[in-house]
């Protein structure tokens, strides 16, 4: 059960990541009236249709001994990132960004633009209005992101194994896991951990569907 | 010396290019209601989101009294936020979330304990709204939503208000009462006060002062009933109501006796009208409310007006009381008859007629 663990484990940090670096981006992605703003949007959709395989390979080659983030790390740290925990975290961090950003780009492109003016006239400030007016309006759309950014990274499969590799407590997750048993024909092993994956990313969907019908899961089913 | 006598005079001049729309405007408003009268287009809208800093100026200039607010000169731009100005739109736009009286407290929120809780206490009393103060805006009736919107911004004391048909959704007697409390409530805290309207009869109801604008600019300023009653523009002339505006040529000016004569394009007849900045030959328009022109059955004598022309009904319809008529006297006249006058005189299509325009139920506009 440690590759559970781990997967979780890398599912709530890539979260906790994702929240506080979509939402700066997705509130500007939702107002800016920036005109190249199309290209920023296209570059976060990538990984939505990109291969795994060729974000995967991109992201391996950024973190190794002759890539920028891989010589970064190593000066600062002594080692690279490609097959390291870290850098798991840092690919799925790139990988799910889509899944985070646009439920909270959804949410914040509905609200009435009335309530951000009036919001505004009666004297708050962007940060204020942010807090008490967009955020609380919009907490289907975070309880969205929230949701898919972890069943989505819990449930990752090619990035990983392109720049985690498969080490046992280090990059091992669920989804290796299971690929490796059913490699090592032990199917009773991979079913059970197919099934703990399977349900709770069943759960997880039925309580983001249940609980908010209105608001950011459109993009994802049509 | 002008803002000691007025200090809370709210000045503006402003201009603004927004795709093909222009905005050029130059006024002052006092304490008080000032109407902003338009059709829809005119740039009523765009004008107030400029005051209250919500679209950013071209070039110009907008002060409350000697509180600076925008000046391109000194490109200042006071953000919205820093404005203190009160602002409804056409819809409330309470918070959802927040319950009413949280809504009326948002703009308050730096103050004190003592002092919000005060502020509030009587802005609920005074817009009747101490039932209603914990619930939120889905349990609210249109009514009630606007009055907590119109609290909303009003404790903020602001310097001044900005209304932008806030009280088009709602019914007459709806209407006059929250029109009561904001008199009642501007007869102590005297600020100036934008009032946008398309609607008539919120101009005669409100009005102190009426600017009327067509265009992103303004056409006419005064009193409703000298503005309005005597419109110099065509549009203006059809959204007051004025449902026959007619063609013609001044074919005689008449300075002795204030008037003029305009022949009616498409008929021999010619008609008289009261003077005006028109000269021999000019074009011009001549506009007349249908329920200004009397319908005769024989040619009347003895009588004061100055017009009468001959024609025939050619369509009739009924709107609940009211007949309308078009008749053809060369030019088409719309006239609005009673149900009873229809029916004594027999009136229906094909009939023959007399019509009857006083000269000062005609107004000549541009």
């Amino acid at each position: 059960m440690t590759e559970l663990l781990l997967s979780f484990r890398l599912a709530f940090l890539v979260t906790v990541i994702l929240l506080v670096l979509a939402t700066p981006l997705a509130y500007w992605l939702a107002f800016s009236k920036f005109r190249a703003k199309f290209l920023i949007e296209a570059v976060v959709a990538l990984p939505l249709v990109l291969p795994p395989t060729v974000l995967g390979f991109y992201l391996l080659i950024a973190m190794g001994p002759r890539g920028p983030l891989g010589k970064l790390w190593l000066a600062l740290f002594g080692h690279t990132l490609a097959f390291t925990f870290t850098g798991l975290v840092i690919a799925s961090v790139f990988y799910s960004l889509p899944f985070c950003v646009q439920p909270l780009v959804a949410s914040f492109e509905r609200l009435d633009p009335k309530l951000l003016a009036a919001s505004r006239v009666l004297g708050a400030n962007s940060w204020r209005t942010f807090r008490q007016i967009i955020l609380p309006l919009s907490f289907p759309g975070v309880i969205t992101a929230v949701v898919l950014t972890f069943a989505h990274t819990l449930g990752e499969f090619g990035v990983v194994l392109m720049v985690g590799g498969n080490l046992p407590g280090a990059t091992r997750t669920v989804s290796i896991s299971i690929y490796d048993h059913v490699q090592s024909i032990e199917y009773a092993t991979a079913n059970q951990l197919a099934f703990t994956l399977l349900a709770i990313s069943f759960v997880l969907l039925a309580l983001v569907y249940g609980l908010n019908r209105r608001v950011g899961v459109r993009w994802l089913t049509n | 010396m002008a803002d000691q006598l007025n200090p809370s005079e709210l000045r503006v001049r402003s201009r603004l290019a927004r795709g093909a729309f222009r905005l050029e405007v130059d006024f002052s408003i006092s304490p008080g209601i000032t109407i902003l009268f338009g059709p829809s287009g005119a740039g009523k809208s765009t004008l107030l989101d400029c005051v209250a800093g919500l679209i950013s100026l071209y070039e110009g200039r907008i002060a409350i009294s000697n509180d600076l607010l925008f000046d391109s000169a000194t490109h200042l731009n006071l953000p919205a936020q820093n404005r203190r100005l009160g602002y409804l739109f056409q819809s409330p736009a309470l918070f959802p979330h927040l319950s009413a009286k949280q809504n009326i407290e948002f703009g308050i929120s730096h103050l004190p304990d003592s002092g919000r809780n005060g502020a509030i206490a009587e802005i609920l009393k005074l817009f009747r709204l101490e039932n209603l103060s914990s619930r939120k805006p889905a349990e609210l009736s249109g009514g009630e939503a606007q009055r907590v919107a119109l609290a909303r911004a009003l404790v903020t004391n602001p310097r001044a208000l900005l209304l932008d048909e806030p009280l088009s959704a709602l019914d007459a007697d709806l209407k006059n009462s929250i029109i009561a409390d904001l008199r009642a409530w501007n007869a102590v805290h005297e600020i100036p006060i934008l009032y946008v309207t398309h609607d008539r009869a919120e101009v005669d109801a409100l009005g102190e002062r009426v600017i009327t604008m067509d265009h992103g600019k303004i056409i006419q300023q005064g009193i409703p009933r000298e503005v309005l009653d005597a419109p110099r523009h065509q549009r203006l002339a059809q959204i007051a109501g004025y449902e026959n505006v007619l063609e013609g040529t001044v074919k005689e000016i008449r300075l002795d006796n204030g008037v003029m004569r305009v022949a009616l394009q498409g008929t021999t007849t010619s008609i008289e009208v009261p003077l005006s900045y028109a000269r021999m030959g000019d074009s011009v328009r001549v506009a007349i409310r249908a329920g200004d022109i009397l319908l005769a059955l024989e040619r009347p004598t003895g009588l004061s007006a100055r017009n009468i022309l001959h024609g025939t009904i050619e369509s009739q319809e009924q709107r609940s009381a009211t007949v309308i008529c078009r008749v053809n006297s060369g030019a088409m006249f719309e006239v609005h008859v009673t149900l009873g006058a229809a029916r004594d005189l027999d009136l229906q299509p094909g009939r023959e007629v007399w019509l009857v325009l006083k000269t000062y139920s005609c107004h000549v506009v541009v």
